[in-house]
């Protein structure tokens, strides 16, 4: 059984270096459109000031210089360390400056912070990953993970949901999972193109799809919050105990280690205590307005 | 007959009925298969079926004067199509096609309708058994009709 404790962190402000506050200098390595509004970047640093590496769920607060700071996670751990890859999606000023980098560009980094997905525990266990839109971004390095030690997982599932065919993200990883015979890979999208033959409807649908044991399952769900809050019910719905259920929440993330208050949801930290929660430390929060 | 019962006692919208209540029911089917691109029934046709898909995926569509046809839902197997026959006016409201080569039991909905009709058991679990379906698919066209993964809020 899982337990906030042991998925958490606990980092303090006490126990962080001073130069927590302080942005790595790293240079843009790669660079590649994922659709519209997308973009995979992949830093490397540009000193010898390095990240320590990240695990899968974390996430780095990307500095804009002079713009400002937003929280992105990790997007994949392929690139060896020092290397960091980020996705991040054009939806403001920051993140806008952060897309419109090119190759060389600088851009300063804070991290590793949060909670991971609790990847190891859920060896021997049948794994359902649930990504909803962008939600595939911080789920992509347990997917890498788990192929990774596949012999040491159960049943593989993956149920991705997206808008509609254009906005399908990691286009190479959607290729190389739909061939893979060791992953249960189901994709459907919310409103189709008359030249679309894969599923229509949202993604909670393809729990009847998945091959599990409800009493020997793990998920992760990460996408938008109405997503994962009726993913999380299709999975309790299917019998999975909602003490294996992991989704990752998205706020608005200033300090990163639950100084400012920014991301304050309930009585809990989203940069802190989170952004991977147990579904049951947080169920009661989802439904509130405005928090 | 005994092909087709088997073939319904497998299915979860049948599980509450009867091996009696499944062997009438087992009397209105057949099967039927489809190939690529073949209408199990098209919008405004008189609704003749309900289908129980076995294997293969069938789009339910609507078609859109400058877009052409929409896909809006598909059904793969162990679903459920054709709702038409058992509300009026009995008249399909979309389009079902073959998006790869498809097996279905067509259960005759004028024969469904006559059991319902004569054993309002039959007609209960039947309704139930629908009205679980429509619910949750109307649901899940509403959480479809939000747009969740839109950034343009």
């Amino acid at each position: 059984m899982f337990t906030a404790q042991n998925i958490s962190p606990e980092l303090t402000v006490e126990e962080s270096s001073s130069d927590i506050w302080i942005p790595s200098p790293y240079v843009v390595a790669d660079k590649h459109v994922e659709n519209d509004d997308l973009v995979t970047f992949v830093y490397e640093p540009a000193s010898e000031d390095i990240l320590d590496p990240m695990q899968p769920g974390q996430f780095n607060m990307l500095y804009a210089f002079g713009i400002g700071e937003i929280p992105i996670s990790v997007s994949s751990l392929i690139s060896d360390h020092p290397r960091i890859t980020h996705t991040i999606q054009n939806v403001g000023a920051v993140s806008k400056a952060c897309c419109n980098m090119r190759v060389g560009d600088q851009i300063g980094l804070r991290g590793p912070f949060g909670t991971p997905w609790p990847v190891e525990d859920a060896k021997f266990k049948d794994v359902i990953i649930m990504a909803g839109g962008v939600g595939f971004a911080p789920l992509r390095p347990v997917v890498e993970f788990i192929e990774e030690y596949r012999d040491d997982y159960g049943e593989v599932n993956f149920l991705f949901g997206t808008r509609d065919p254009h906005s399908i993200l990691f286009h190479q990883d959607v290729i190389s999972l739909q061939s893979d015979p060791s992953v249960n890979f189901q994709i459907t999208v919310d409103h189709s193109f008359s030249n679309w033959r894969g599923n229509v409807g949202v993604v909670t649908t393809l729990v009847e799809k998945a091959e599990f044991d409800p009493e020997n399952t793990v998920a992760f769900v990460c996408g938008p919050e109405i997503m994962m809050r009726y993913g999380a019910y299709s999975l309790i719905d299917a019998g999975v105990d909602e003490e294996n259920i992991f989704i990752s929440m998205e706020r608005n993330m200033k300090c990163a280690i639950g100084h400012c208050g920014h991301c304050q949801y309930g009585p809990l930290f989203v940069c802190k205590d989170g952004p991977v929660f147990l579904y049951p430390a947080i169920k009661n929060y989802l439904n509130i307005r405005e928090l | 007959m005994k092909d087709i019962q088997e073939l319904l006692n497998q299915q979860s919208f049948f599980k509450d009925m009867s091996p009696e209540m499944l062997n009438q029911i087992a009397g209105c089917g057949e099967n039927q298969e489809f190939s690529p691109g073949e209408y199990l029934g098209k919008e405004g046709e008189p609704a003749h079926h309900f289908y129980i898909i076995r294997s293969g995926k069938v789009s339910v569509q609507i078609n859109h004067p400058s877009k052409g046809a929409m896909t809006i839902w598909t059904l793969t197997p162990g679903e459920y199509g054709g709702f038409s026959w058992i509300i009026p006016p009995y008249r399909m409201q979309f389009d079902l096609k073959a998006q790869e080569h498809t097996s279905v039991v067509a259960l005759d909905g004028k024969c469904l309708k006559k059991i319902c009709d004569e054993d309002h058991h039959i007609g209960y679990i039947f309704m139930q058994q629908a009205a679980a379906i429509m619910v949750k698919r109307l649901h899940d066209t509403r959480i479809q009709l939000l747009d969740v993964y839109s950034t343009k809020h």
